[in-house]
This record gives C-alpha cells, structure tokens and sequence, in this order.
C-alpha cells in the first residue's frame, strides 16, 4: 500500500466551464480512509471549492455516489488503500448519465419524479381503512418484499443501467424496485393501479434485462430480479385480459346470468 | 438548470425597493426528517386546504433519522403498562423530564407506531403477525418495536414515501435556512438559499416548525451525519427564543473508534457483553446489577446510556481499557449470539463491522469508545411544540419539550419525532387556520439577511482563517471542556475560548465565491450555527452546579434537587450575550427519588402517586 495516491477529480462549474476537466489532487492514503474522507481532507485543507454530496458516513443516508475508476460507487463505503497500490491513481466523477450541477454534484429531480410515478405508499381498498390497530403480517409474508424496501435511492444502479443511458425516459431500477415492494407487501392493495402506469414502453417493458443494477447495488435490493417479477405479473395479467372481461370477474358474470 | 420541485404556491412577490423574491405558505417545515415529515402529514389532515411547505438542506430521505438503528418504544404487550414505560422515562431521565410531556408522549407513542404500521413500515413481526417488540436500555420492559437494525430507516423512507400523496405538501429540497423573520415576537418566515442556483429567497409563512434534528457535529466523535450542525437551535436562539437544558448531551457508549459510527444498543438488548481489556463484565462494578448470561432488563449491559458512558470513563481511569490510534476502547462481545441471531436481528451492526471496521462481529470482537449521540436539551417548548415566539414551533431532537430530561432512554427518540412532530404539525395548522395571509412586514429583514449573506461571505474581500481549521479547534475546545465529565476550571476556560473562535469566525476566508451548489458557503454558516450552539452548551453546563444524568460535575458530584430540580433557559440579549434563566420542572405523579438499576429495581407502583380523578 502506497502512502500517497493521486485523486484526478472531475470539475465542471457552469459559472466558468463549458465542460468538465480533471484536476489532480495527491492525498495521504491512511488504512481507514474510505474515498469520502480524501476528498474532506482535499475540501478542508486544499481547495475548498471542491463540490459533493455527502452526510452519514455509514452507507445508509445515499448521497455519496460517484463514479470511482468508471463503477458507482458509495465513497463512504469504498476504501482507498484498495486502490491504492505503487503508481495507481483514482479516477472520481460525477454518477453516469444523470446532469451534472456542479463537480461530483448531480441532478436527481427527474429520478424524484421516478420514485413518485411508482406510487410508493400503501393502497387499501377505501372501505378498508383501519382507523387504529395494526395489521397482521406474518416474518414470512414480510420476507417477500424486505429485500425490496432495502433501497436508500442512492442513484447507483441508475449510473449502472446501459437503459437509463439510451433513453432517460425509463422509469429505472430503484423506481420499479420500490414499486414491486409495495405490490409484493401483504397489506398493500394497489398493484394493479401501480401496473397501469409502470407497465408501458418507459416503465418496465424497458428493462432489457442487464442485471447491471443488481451488480452495482450496495444494498443488495436486486433490482433487476424485482423487474422480472413485475414482467411476469404483467404478462400474466395481460393474458387474463383475455379469458376475463376487464373489470368483471367470474364471480360477477355468473351472478349477472 | 432548474431544480425540480412541486413549487405552485411559488409567488414572485417583489415589493417596492425590496430584491429579495418571495413565496408564501401557510405552514412551513423547516427539516424534512421523521418528525418534519410527521409534522407536514398532520397538518395537511387537519386541514388539506392549506398550503404546506418542507425546506430541507438535504432530499428528505437522506435527513438524519435514516441513520437510527434500534428500535422506537411504545407499550405493545399485556404485561407492559404506560405508567411503566412513564416511569422508565422520568428515572431514565434523573427526574428532569417534564411528566406531563413524558405522560403524553407514552399514551401517543403507540398509536403513532402502529400509524406509521398502517402506512407500510416493515416492522418485524411475532409468528403468528403482530409485531415484535425488543429490549431497550434503562426499559424495564420490552416495548421497542424494530425493523431489524435499520428502524430509523424505514420509518423515514415510510413517512417520505406517504408524504408524496400528499398533494397539499410542496417541498424545497436542497434549500438551506439562514434566518427565521421575527416582527414583534411573531414568526413570519425564513430566508433560504437554494443551493442549486445560490438564489437567496424569502419564504413567508403563518407558521413555522423546526424539525432541524440535533447538533452532534459541535463534537469531534460523533455518530451524527455531517448535516447535523444544531441549525434549528441556533436559528430559534437568534430569533429570541430560549434554547432549554443545552448542558445534557448524550453519550452513547459504543460508537466504532475513527468512525464514531453507532453500534446500535439492540446489540446489547440481544445479548452482547460490554467487556474491559481483561475480558471482564466491567459493568458489575458500577452499581447496575450483576452479570448473568441473558440480558436482564435495567441492569447490566441494559443501563441507562449516561450511566454506562460514565463507567467507561472510570475503567480508563483504572488502565483497563485498551489501547488504539484512537483513542482507549472497551469492546462489545457478540460472539455467543451466534450467527443465525446475528444476521437476523442485526444484520447492519454486522455490515457495518466488516465494512468500516474489517472485523466479523460473529467471530470477534468490536471494539467501542463512548460517542456523542444526541442532545436532550434544544428549542424550549410547550407539549404542543409551541416556542415562546408566536407562530415557532419545534419538534424532534431540536427541540427541548422535555420529554427526555437529563438522559433519553434509548428508542425513546424515534416515537417522540412522530408523537411531537404529530403534535406541533396540529397545532401550527390550527394556528395558521386563524391567522390572514402572511404579511411581509418582515421583506426588509429579508434584504438586511441577503446582504449580510453577500457582504460576510460571498463578496468579502481579505480573510484569514480556515473553515476546517477554526471547526476543529471548536470541536476539540468543547470535547475537552463539556465532555462526560465537566468542572468549573476547564468550562470557564472552554467558553473563553469559544468566544475567541467566535471572533476568529469573522475573519474567515472562502475559496469558493459561486453561486451554484456552493457547499462551502453552507459549511461557513453550519459553523457559525455550531459556535452559537457550542457557546450555548459550555454556558449552561458552567451554570449548572450539580450533577444530574448525563450532566457530571466533578465539583459538584451530587444531584441537587433543591437548587435545579429546574430547566436551564438561555436566552440571547439584545447585545449578542447571553442569560440563563432557571423554570420548575413538571412533576405529576413521581416525585424524584434515586434512580436504580440492577435487581433492586423499584416498581413504578412503589413510587408514583396515583392519579385522583
């Protein structure tokens, strides 16, 4: 382990550039040091015009997501000494294919957007409300969807996704994610409202399945396995289509005859 | 580039003479964590015609309740009982909770747990469904509600994920608050700055709550998120209100050394040791009980936070705790939990090990260091969330009700963002129901504000000092100063020399001078936040002779029932110094009395007064 490395850390300030360009930095590699703290140590005592995101240093709160050497990556997550071996340099830029406000700083709105279209919040049928009391949920009926509630909108899997980069249109992992974490919860009763507006071209007919989400994800969501579940579920509704007059069950048919 | 946000009640209301834009709601959240997000759903539900805003420095889903790991407490079992969990609380926290707050809050604690249920929160669950509950330090029973380790987490992406359908809720997100306007003792609104354009922008509102969060980072070793500058307690203290009993900080008594980062007290609520460096059950020795091999509720390894912190501080004394290059540790054993146990009921505790540790929590052992974790003292307030200034409202750790008094058991936090964020969301949308539009009396202040923010950082010629260099003198100062254990000596000499750095601040110098997403701007005016509040914190302690939960005079190593059985208030003159006034704590029906852990722990029966009714 080097006790030094170069950090070449994208820049872009659109008060001055027109583009982004390199600047590099050489920073104390120290065994604890994860990518995040380099890049304090540059802001406190270098150049203090040196813009990101970043907050709880445990991997939870998901602002810290940079390319690091091409992969997103959470900084605070990611150690420097992996990197750092005799004539090695870091390579740090903004996340993939999101626009870029400033330096490491990216523009989320359109992924906020995303997450609301998915509909994430619990549906019950009206008459059902419970105005106290909990529902009953059993671990294993909870297991169903716990992975899918693990996500901390961080945005990787987005810098990830060959999709997102062709069409910025695409709904995305994260959004889809979350939305079949709401279909698969016991208590929830919306998944045909949520199918109805994620399953078109943008939402989860655009998945070409790269898995590349599930690679990246810190949090071990897999995404893209929520997306097949959501392909099947959509096909098989599509079929019922048309054994059964939408809107009418069985149930209704024969009482009507 | 424009930032998206759902802004229709946006108004370009420029007057006269007057720069700055302006917007108007009628309640404006100022925090977008759990008891922000609480606060902004109760109000759009007693009444979803008003316009209600959320300005958040952050996306509400990275504020820092994300990171609370435990569990939240609220009575769930036939054999608890609210009088319990009441009980707990008040001795928990060394008779300085207000007990008609601590009332309160047990009675609603439940219903907002099982609320945040109804609206998805994956809490875990007994086999047959209903939802498990786990043992907590300082509860004598077992009623802290989980989601495994990551509760804080999916309490918050719950409560940002059910806000979205919420049509009468906009939010500015990335906005950072400068000031709170203030005409005559009536809140009318706040300067912000959106950091993504550096457009500084007036936001009117009848009313306002803080839900700012803590102020953690005034410490060099903290488990709070960098975020966490006490910006609320300073913009409450600047605009006139008093900042209540800031001499109690909470530490926590396992924080990962370097890191800081929280290992969750569920960890010991499973079963896990606290163990010195001779592999000792060192807690035997301080008065909590004696060590079995199950976790015994109040005693042991399931102490009171302040309790277990300063036991630490003893071992050091006695050279058994080990040795590291940061700082002495003692460690926290799992191993006997086993893996299965592990990864089911702390799975982030493990992660959390082997990813910024490089240990496995399943083989080894984690070493801790005592960690600041929580401020109980902030924004004083009434049990509606009320300030003292008209149309202020706080909740959540930036406020001071007091529910948590000298000590906050642990997973007391969580339920009492959504129990007062719940309470001050109705009552800032009753208030603001009454009251005519926003009036822009305050638009002048607004310009002063901006040219301050102009002329002191941003178009400031010359300069001299660091941001980083004077932080961290401050951080130093008040750890060295208002640590687990203070005295006269070393307060005086803290508070001298936080007053040296607060002159020191007025020579700081920025590199950065842009107006787009100028995060050095915003560490600028977190630091001058942390001054006030750190300034606050050194005053209070040095005032408070005695010693009382997790406030430890060596000087003064009794509690003192007679002189400050008492908040703290201080107050901020006219001339920039400031006061400390002294109000009578609220006892309903348990009467102080020694607080005692181990077995000989008293029912609440054997002590409260019943209530006649």
């Amino acid at each position: 382990m080097a006790d030094k490395i170069v950090m070449e850390i994208a820049r872009y300030s659109p008060e001055s550039d027109h583009e982004p360009h390199f600047e590099s930095y050489e920073v104390p590699v120290k065994r604890e040091w994860v990518v995040l703290d380099a890049l304090n140590h540059i802001k406190d005592n270098v150049d203090g015009s040196l813009t990101y995101r970043w907050s709880c240093r445990m991997g939870i709160c998901g602002s810290c997501g940079m390319m690091v050497n091409g992969e997103p990556k959470l900084t605070c997550a990611t150690f420097l000494s992996s990197y750092a071996r005799n004539g090695n340099k870091i390579r740090v830029e903004p996340l993939r294919y999101f626009p870029v406000i400033r330096d490491l700083v990216t523009e989320i709105g359109g992924f906020m957007e995303k997450l609301k279209k998915a509909k994430p919040w619990l549906m019950r049928a009206t008459n059902d409300q419970l105005s106290e009391g909990t529902y009953l949920q059993t671990p294993e009926q909870l297991d169903r969807y716990k992975q899918f509630s693990m996500c901390i909108n961080c945005t990787l899997c987005y810098a990830a996704c060959p999709v997102v980069g062709l069409d910025p249109v695409f709904i995305g992992p994260a959004a889809l994610a979350l939305a079949q974490r709401y279909n698969m919860d016991s208590r929830d009763q919306g998944a045909a409202e949520r199918t109805a507006t994620l399953a078109h071209p943008d939402g989860v007919w655009g998945c070409t399945f790269v898995g590349e989400c599930t690679r990246v994800c810190p949090k071990h969501v897999d995404p893209a396995g929520a997306i097949q579940q959501y392909k099947i579920a959509a096909v098989i509704d599509w079929l019922k289509s048309f054994v059964t007059p939408r809107g009418r069950d069985a149930g209704s048919l024969a009482g009507n005859d | 580039m424009r930032v998206w946000r759902s802004c229709d009640a946006l108004v370009a209301g420029r007057s006269p003479g007057v720069s700055v834009e302006a917007s108007s709601h009628d309640v404006l959240l100022i925090g977008g964590g759990a008891a922000g997000l609480r606060a902004a759903i109760a109000a759009a539900e007693v009444n979803p015609k008003l316009n209600i805003a959320v300005v958040s420095k952050v996306y509400p889903m990275r504020s820092h309740t994300v990171s609370a790991e435990g569990g939240a407490a609220g009575v769930a079992k036939p054999d608890d009982s609210l009088d319990e969990h009441a009980y707990d609380t008040v001795s928990g926290g060394d008779w300085l909770s207000d007990q008609d707050a601590v009332e309160a809050f047990v009675a609603e604690a439940p219903q907002e747990l099982a609320q945040l249920e109804r609206w998805g929160c994956p809490w875990n669950r007994e086999p047959d469904g209903h939802v498990a509950v786990r043992a907590f330090g300082g509860m004598k029973k077992m009623r802290t509600w989980f989601a495994a380790d990551k509760t804080g987490f999916h309490m918050l992406h719950t409560l940002f994920q059910t806000t979205l359908k919420y049509q009468p809720i906009s939010r500015y997100d990335e906005w950072f608050v400068t000031k709170l306007l203030v005409d005559d003792g009536v809140v009318h609104g706040v300067v912000a700055i959106e950091l993504m354009s550096g457009r500084i922008q007036t936001i009117l509102a009848k009313a306002v709550i803080l839900c700012t969060g803590g102020c953690g980072r005034v410490f060099p070793f903290t488990t709070n998120a960098n975020i966490k500058s006490g910006d609320g307690m300073a913009l409450a203290f600047r605009a006139g209100a008093p900042l209540k009993d800031m001499e109690f900080v909470q530490y926590h008594p396992t924080g990962l050394p370097f890191t800081g980062i929280l290992i969750t007290e569920a960890a010991r609520a499973e079963g896990g040791y606290m163990l010195n460096k001779d592999g000792y059950r060192y807690l035997q020795d301080y008065n909590l009980g004696k060590p079995e091999l199950k976790p015994v509720l109040r005693c042991m390894e399931l102490g009171p936070r302040d309790r277990l912190s300063q036991a630490f501080v003893h071992e050091e004394h006695k050279g058994r705790t080990t040795s590291t290059p940061y700082g002495p540790v003692v460690h926290l054993d799992l191993r006997h939990l086993g893996e299965k146990l592990i990864n089911a009921k702390l799975p982030f505790v493990r992660e959390l090990c082997q990813k910024y540790q490089n240990i496995d929590p399943v083989r080894e052992l984690i070493p801790v260091r005592p960690v600041v974790h929580y401020m109980m003292g902030g924004v004083s307030t009434d049990i509606q969330g009320a300030t003292p200034l008209q149309g202020l409202y706080a909740a959540g750790e930036v406020a001071c009700v007091s529910l948590n008094g000298a000590n906050r058991l642990g997973s007391n936090s969580l339920p009492e963002c959504l129990v007062f964020g719940n309470r001050s969301g109705k009552a800032a949308a009753e208030f603001a129901s009454s009251q005519e539009a926003a009036n822009g009396v305050v638009l002048a202040q607004a310009v002063d504000e901006e040219n301050r923010l102009k002329s002191e950082f941003l178009n400031k010629t010359g300069g001299r000092e660091r941001i980083a260099t004077i932080r961290t003198e401050m951080q130093t100062t008040v750890e060295q100063s208002a640590g687990i254990y203070r005295e006269e000596t070393s307060l005086r000499e803290g508070l001298h020399r936080i007053m040296e750095l607060q002159e020191r601040y007025q020579d700081i110098s920025l590199d950065d001078r842009s107006h787009t997403f100028n995060t050095e701007l915003e560490s600028a005016l977190e630091l001058g936040f942390m001054l006030d509040v750190a300034q606050s914190m050194v005053a209070s302690a040095m005032h408070r002779t005695e010693s009382r939960g997790a406030h430890q005079r060596t000087d003064f190593p009794m509690r003192n029932d007679e002189k400050f059985l008492a908040h703290s208030l201080l107050y901020r003159n006219f001339d920039g110094s400031a006061r400390v006034e002294y109000s009578p704590v609220t006892i309903t029906r348990w009467p102080p009395g020694e607080r005692v852990y181990g077995q000989q722990t008293q029912h609440p029966d054997a002590t409260a007064v019943q209530r006649v009714s």
